[in-house]
C-alpha cells in the first residue's frame, strides 16, 4: 500500500507527460486526479493504522544485495501523519495550480514527481533510500521555482538548491560513517542505531549527529540557517511556497526525530557547555528561531514574507518540543509539524488568491478588503487566529502541549518562547488590520469574490484546523504510543548524571503524556 | 602460450587493425571516390569497432569452452595479459569507440570534409592503443600502448587544420604529451635499472626483495611514472592540455579523449600500482615510502581545480573538460584504496561516467551541428524553442555528472565515497562532497540558462534530427536505470576486480 501511495504520483507524471500540450485543462485535470489516489490510499492507512503496533503497512525487498541495500518502507505514529498531510496538500495544491498557465504539462509532471519525492521520504526505513527520496525532491523542486517563479526565481532556486544540497552532502557523509561501522554493513534505520551503538566513540557519534543536525537543520530550517526559506517562499508561485512550508519543512524535523534521535541517541545527551548538546543546538535554536522569525515577520511589508517568517518562528516550537524530550512536548512538536502543515497552507493560499487578483502582495497598498470581499476576508481571518494559536482551534494545542512539556526542563527558554506568544499575535493583527480592515481602497473595489474552487481549496483546511482544535486527540492518538517509545528509547541512552539531575526520571515519564494530553485543552 | 596461440586471443585487436587497412585502402580506389563514396571510411570503421565489442563480448564464451581459465591468459610471451580486468575495459573502450565513429558520422565537423579516411583510421588506432593498455602487463607494451593512443590523438585534435584552435590545440597536446612521456619512460628505465626486468609481477618481485638503499630511487621512479599516467587521465598538475585540447578537436575526439583515454589511463594506472608496485590498501607503502598521501594530494587538486576552472568557463567543451578533469579526481579518490572495495568503485565509476559524459558531448555535438556554436549563449532558452526534449537529457546528463540522485552519477560517487569511509580516509571524501557541491553550481548554471532564461529576440527555433535525439534518450533512460538498477554492473565490476585480490 505505502509503495502504491509512493509511486502513484509518479505514474501520473508519465502519463501527464504522455498527454498533448496544446490541451491545458487536459493536463490539469489529470494531474489532478492522479493527486487523488494516494490521498484516498492515505485516508485508508489512517483508518487502519494501530497505534499501538510498530511499523506498520512495510514492504521488504533487497534492492541491491551487494550493499545489503533494501527497498524498505513502513510508517509508524510519527510518519503516518506525515504522509497524509503531505498527500492531502499535494492534491489541494494541484488544484490551486489550475491558474498557471505558462507550460502546464511541465509543471504538473515535476510537481507530481515531487510528491512521490516527499511520500517517499516519510516512508523509507532504509537510509539509502530515504537519501535517494530525500534528493529526488531538490530537481522539480528547483525548477518549479526557478520557472514559474517571481521575479527573483532564478536567485531563489539556486539558493534553495546550493544550501539543500550542502544539507543533504553532510547527510551523505554521516550515512557512510554508520553504513561501514557495523559489519555486515547496514542500511536499515530501525536497526541501525543498536548496530553501532557500541562500535563508534562518543565523539565520532558527536560528530555525526551535528553533521546530520546542521543538514536536517537547512531544512527546518533553524536560525542562522535560514536565509534560503524568504527568498524561496516570497519567489514560489503559490503552491509550491505551500507544499514548502507545509511539507518541506517537516522533513527536516522529522529526520531530526527519525535519524538523530532514533540512531543516535547517546549523542543526543552529550554534554556540550555544562548541559546537553540536545539543550544548546535544539532548544536553543528553537527558542531563537521562535523569537527571531517573528521579530522578522513584524518587519515585513511583503505578506507572503511575512507568512514565510511566521513559519520560522512556528518551527521553532517543534524544535523546543524535540529538545525538551519528553512525551508531552514530543507530542506537541509532531502535532505542531501537521497544525503548522495545515495552518500555514491557508496562509500561503490566501495570499496567493490576493495575488492573482491584484499582482501585488505589500501589505500597505490593501486595506478594507473584508468591505470588497466579505467571504475572503472571513476565512483570512480564520487562519491568521489560528496562526495566532487562538484556544479552540488546532495550533493552540500543540503550542501548549510544547510550552508544558519543555517548561520543567527548560524553564528559561519556556518563557522566551511563551512571552513571543504576543509578537506573533502582534504582527498578525497588525497585518490582519492593515490589510482587511480600515476605510475600503477603492482601487480595489471590484476585486471578486472567491470562487468554488478557492473555497474548496480552503475550506477543508479550515476544517481540519477546527477539527483539532477541539479533538486533538485524533491525531495524539495515532502518533503517541510511537513517541513515547522513541521518548523512552532516546532517555535509556541518558548518561546516569543527566538523568538524576533534570526532572526527567522514568516514572514521572510513565505516567505524564497522556494525563497531560488530558489537561491541555 | 607461443604467439601463435595468441593471436586466438587477440581478434578483437586484429579486427581492429583490419578495419584500419580496410579504411585506408577503400579511400584509394579511384571507383569508390568517383561514386561519392564518402559513407565508406565511416561505415567500415563502424563496422570494425562493432565487430571488436562482438568479439570482446564474446570472450567469456571462450572461457566457458576451457580456453581462458578463471586465471589470466598471458600473451605474446607475458608482454599482455587477459583476464576479466581487461575485459571489462576494453568492453568499456570500445563502446567509447564506437560511439565516438559514430558520433563522427553525425557531426558536421568531420563527416564529409576531406581526408575523412584518415581520420577514422586514426580514430581507430588510437582505439586499438586503448585496448592494449587495458591489458599491459610489461613497461615496454604499456609505454608503447600509450604512446599509440597519444600519437593518433595528436592528429586527430589537429584535425580541423583550417581552425585555428585546433593547431593550437594539436601543438599544445603534442608538446606536454612530449614531456610527460620522456618523463615517463625516464621513471620506467630507473624501474627496469632496480628490477632488473620489465614484466609487472617480476617488477613486483624485485621491489619487495628490495634493501632500504635503493629508496630514494624507487620514489623518484615512482614519482615520474606517475607524471605520465597523471598526463592521461588529466589529473592535476598535468591537465593543461585537455580543456585546449578538447576545445580545439572535433567534438567526437573529444568525447573519445574524455572518456576512453582517460578510462584507458585508469586501467594502465591500477594494473602497475596492483602488480608492479604492489599497491594495496590505504597503508601501501613499497619498501617504506607511502604511496597514499601522493595520490591524496594530486586527487583533492585534481577535483578542487577541476571544478573552480569549470566555474568560469562560457564554451561548453571547456567547461565538459575541466568537468572531467575533477571527474578523474572523483576517481582517484577510489584509487588511493587500491585493491579491494577501491578498485571495483573506479571500474563503476568510469562505466558511469562513460554513459553521462557521453551523453553530454553527443547532445553538444547536436547544438553545434543546429547552431554552429559551442558557447553557452546558445542554449539561452533552449527549451522554450523547440528543444525541450534535448534540453530535458542534457539537464539529466549535468545533474547526474554533479551526482545527484537517483541517477547514476550518484551512485559512482556513492560507491567512491564509501570505499573512502571504509578506508578510513575522512578527510578526502569531505573535500569530495564539498566538491559535487561545487560542482554543481557550474552544471547548474547550464540548465538555467536552458530552462530559466527565456529566448533572446534573435534566438531562432531549434529542430534537431529525430535520430540523433533519440541516441541522446537512449543514453538519457540508461543515466536512470542505472541510477536505481545497477546491481548487474556491480556484479561486473566485482568480478573483474577479484583479479587483484591475494
Amino acid at each position: 500500500m505505502l509503495t502504491l501511495i509512493t509511486f502513484l504520483p509518479l505514474v501520473g507524471a508519465a502519463v501527464v507527460l504522455a498527454l498533448p500540450a496544446s490541451e491545458p485543462r487536459l493536463v490539469r485535470l489529470v494531474a489532478t486526479a492522479a493527486t487523488l489516489p494516494s490521498l484516498g490510499l492515505a485516508c485508508r492507512l489512517v483508518a487502519r493504522f494501530d497505534p499501538a503496533g510498530g511499523f506498520q503497512f512495510v514492504d521488504r525487498v533487497p534492492w541491491i544485495p551487494a550493499f545489503n541495500i533494501e527497498y524498505f518502507v513502513g510508517v509508524d505514529g510519527i510518519s503516518v501523519t506525515m504522509v497524509l498531510l503531505t498527500a492531502l496538500l499535494s492534491t489541494l495544491c494541484m488544484v490551486a495550480s489550475w491558474n498557471v498557465g505558462e507550460a502546464v504539462k511541465g509543471y504538473a509532471a515535476l510537481f507530481l514527481l515531487l510528491e512521490t519525492g516527499m511520500l517517499g521520504t516519510f516512508v523509507a526505513l532504509d537510509f539509502f533510500l530515504f537519501f535517494v527520496f530525500w534528493e529526488l525532491m531538490l530537481l522539480p523542486m528547483y525548477f518549479l521555482i526557478g520557472i514559474w517563479g517571481g521575479p527573483r526565481r532564478e536567485y531563489a532556486a539556486i539558493k534553495f538548491f546550493l544550501y539543500t544540497l550542502l544539507g543533504s552532502v553532510l547527510i551523505l557523509v554521516a550515512m557512510l560513517v554508520l553504513y561501514v561501522t557495523p559489519d555486515p554493513h547496514s542500511f536499515d534505520i530501525t536497526r541501525l542505531g543498536a548496530l553501532v551503538r557500541d562500535r563508534l566513540a562518543p565523539e565520532t557519534q558527536l560528530l555525526l549527529w551535528i553533521a546530520l543536525f546542521v543538514g536536517f537543520a537547512i531544512k527546518i530550517p533553524v536560525v542562522p540557517f535560514h536565509t534560503w526559506l524568504p527568498d524561496a517562499h516570497v519567489q514560489a508561485p503559490t503552491a509550491i511556497s505551500v507544499i514548502l512550508a507545509g511539507v518541506l519543512l517537516k522533513m527536516g524535523t522529522y529526520g531530526l526525530l527519525r535519524i538523530n534521535f532514533g540512531i543516535l541517541p547517546e549523542a543526543t545527551w552529550a554534554p556540550f557547555a555544562g548541559a546537553t548538546l540536545s539543550f544548546w543546538l535544539l532548544g536553543a535554536l528553537g527558542a531563537l528561531g521562535i523569537v527571531y522569525g517573528a521579530v522578522c515577520a513584524m518587519a515585513q511589508t511583503d505578506l507572503k514574507a511575512l507568512v514565510a517568517y511566521s513559519s520560522i518562528s512556528h518551527m521553532g516550537f517543534v524544535l523546543l518540543g524535540l529538545a525538551a524530550l519528553t512525551p508531552m512536548a514530543l507530542n506537541g512538536a509532531v502535532l505542531q509539524m501537521f497544525n503548522h502543515g495545515t495552518i500555514t497552507a491557508m496562509l500561503f493560499l490566501l495570499v496567493g488568491v490576493l495575488y492573482d487578483r491584484t499582482q501585488r502582495r505589500d501589505i500597505d497598498g490593501f486595506g478594507g478588503i473584508a468591505a470588497i470581499m466579505p467571504r475572503y476576508a472571513g476565512v483570512a481571518g480564520f487562519a491568521f487566529f489560528a496562526a495566532m494559536g487562538i484556544p479552540g482551534l488546532s495550533a493552540f494545542i500543540s503550542e501548549v502541549l510544547v510550552l508544558l512539556g519543555a517548561w520543567p526542563v527548560y524553564p528559561g527558554l519556556t518563557v522566551v518562547a511563551a512571552a513571543s506568544v504576543v509578537l506573533t499575535a502582534g504582527y498578525f493583527l497588525w497585518a490582519l488590520q492593515r490589510v482587511y480592515l480600515g476605510p475600503p481602497n477603492p482601487r480595489w473595489a471590484g476585486l471578486r469574490e472567491l470562487d468554488a474552487r478557492e473555497l474548496g481549496m480552503l475550506l477543508p483546511l479550515a476544517a481540519i484546523v477546527l477539527t483539532l482544535g477541539i479533538v486533538p486527540t485524533l491525531v495524539l492518538d495515532l502518533q503517541s504510543p510511537a513517541l513515547l517509545r522513541l521518548a523512552e528509547h532516546v532517555r535509556a541512552a541518558a548518561p546516569a548524571d543527566a538523568a538524576a539531575a533534570a526532572p526527567r526520571d522514568p516514572a514521572r515519564v510513565a505516567a505524564g503524556p497522556l494525563r497531560a494530553e488530558r489537561e491541555a485543552p | 602460450m607461443s604467439p601463435a596461440d595468441s593471436l586466438a586471443f587477440f581478434l578483437p585487436e586484429l579486427a581492429l587493425a583490419t578495419a584500419i587497412l580496410a579504411v585506408l585502402l577503400v579511400d584509394l580506389v579511384p571507383a569508390v571516390r568517383a561514386r561519392g563514396g564518402r559513407e565508406w571510411p565511416g561505415t567500415l570503421a563502424l563496422l570494425g569497432a562493432a565487430a571488436a565489442l562482438v568479439l570482446t563480448a564474446g570472450l567469456p564464451v571462450l572461457r566457458i569452452r576451457g580456453l581462458l581459465e578463471a586465471a589470466p591468459v598471458p600473451l605474446f610471451g607475458r608482454m599482455l595479459v587477459l583476464d576479466p580486468f581487461a575485459v571489462f575495459f576494453k568492453l568499456l573502450l570500445l563502446l567509447a569507440l564506437l560511439a565516438a565513429v559514430w558520433m563522427a558520422l553525425r557531426s558536421r565537423e568531420v563527416h564529409g570534409r576531406p581526408h575523412e579516411a584518415e581520420f577514422h583510421a586514426l580514430l581507430l588506432g588510437s582505439g586499438l592503443g586503448m585496448l592494449l593498455m587495458a591489458s599491459a602487463a610489461n613497461l615496454l607494451m604499456a609505454y608503447l600502448a600509450l604512446e599509440l593512443v597519444s600519437l593518433c590523438a595528436y592528429a586527430l585534435t589537429g584535425f580541423l587544420r583550417h581552425d585555428r584552435r585546433g593547431g593550437e590545440a594539436a601543438l599544445k597536446y603534442l608538446l606536454y604529451g612530449g614531456v610527460a612521456s620522456g618523463t615517463m619512460i625516464y621513471g620506467m628505465s630507473l624501474l627496469f635499472g632496480l628490477a632488473g626486468t620489465m614484466d609487472y609481477h617480476g617488477i613486483g618481485e624485485a621491489l619487495g626483495a628490495l634493501g632500504p638503499d635503493a629508496q630514494g630511487v624507487l620514489f623518484v621512479a615512482l614519482l615520474l611514472v606517475l607524471v605520465g599516467f597523471g598526463y592521461k587521465i588529466a589529473a592535476v598538475p598535468f591537465h593543461m592540455w585537455a580543456p585546449d585540447a578538447y576545445t580545439g578537436a572535433p567534438l567526437p575526439v573529444s568525447a573519445l579523449l574524455a572518456v576512453g583515454s582517460k578510462a584507458a589511463g585508469f586501467a594502465l594506472l591500477l594494473r602497475f600500482f596492483a602488480f608492479a608496485v604492489g599497491a594495496d590498501g590505504p597503508a601501501a607503502s613499497v619498501a617504506g615510502i607511502p604511496l597514499v598521501p601522493l595520490v591524496w594530494g594530486v586527487s583533492v587538486a585534481t577535483m578542487t581545480l577541476g571544478n573552480l576552472a569549470a566555474l568560469a568557463q562560457t564554451n561548453m567543451k571547456r567547461l565538459l573538460a575541466y568537468s572531467s578533469v575533477a571527474h578523474a579526481g572523483y576517481a582517484l579518490l577510489a584509487v588511493v584504496v587500491f585493491r579491494d572495495t577501491g578498485v571495483r568503485a573506479v571500474l563503476l565509476y568510469l562505466a558511469i561516467y562513460y554513459v553521462m559524459t557521453l551523453g553530454a558531448f553527443w547532445i553538444v555535438m547536436m547544438m553545434r551541428n543546429a547552431t554552429g556554436r559551442e558557447d553557452l549563449d546558445a542554449y539561452r532558452g533552449l527549451a522554450w524553442r523547440g528543444g525541450g526534449p534535448v534540453a530535458a537529457l542534457l539537464a539529466v546528463f549535468l545533474f547526474s555528472l554533479a551526482g545527484l540522485p537517483p541517477l547514476a552519477g550518484f551512485i559512482g560517487k556513492f560507491y567512491v565515497f564509501a570505499a573512502g569511509v571504509q578506508a578510513g580516509l575522512y578527510g578526502l571524501v569531505v573535500a569530495g562532497v564539498l566538491n559535487s557541491v561545487l560542482s554543481l553550481a557550474y552544471y547548474a548554471r547550464v540548465v538555467r540558462t536552458m530552462f530559466l532564461d527565456r529566448p533572446g529576440p534573435d534566438d531562432r527555433s531549434l529542430a534537431f534530427p529525430t535520430g540523433d535525439v533519440l541516441a541522446a534518450a537512449a543514453l538519457g533512460v540508461a543515466t536512470v536505470v542505472l541510477g536505481v538498477r545497477f546491481g548487474w554492473l556491480v556484479d561486473r565490476a566485482e568480478e573483474a576486480r577479484r583479479v587483484f585480490a591475494g
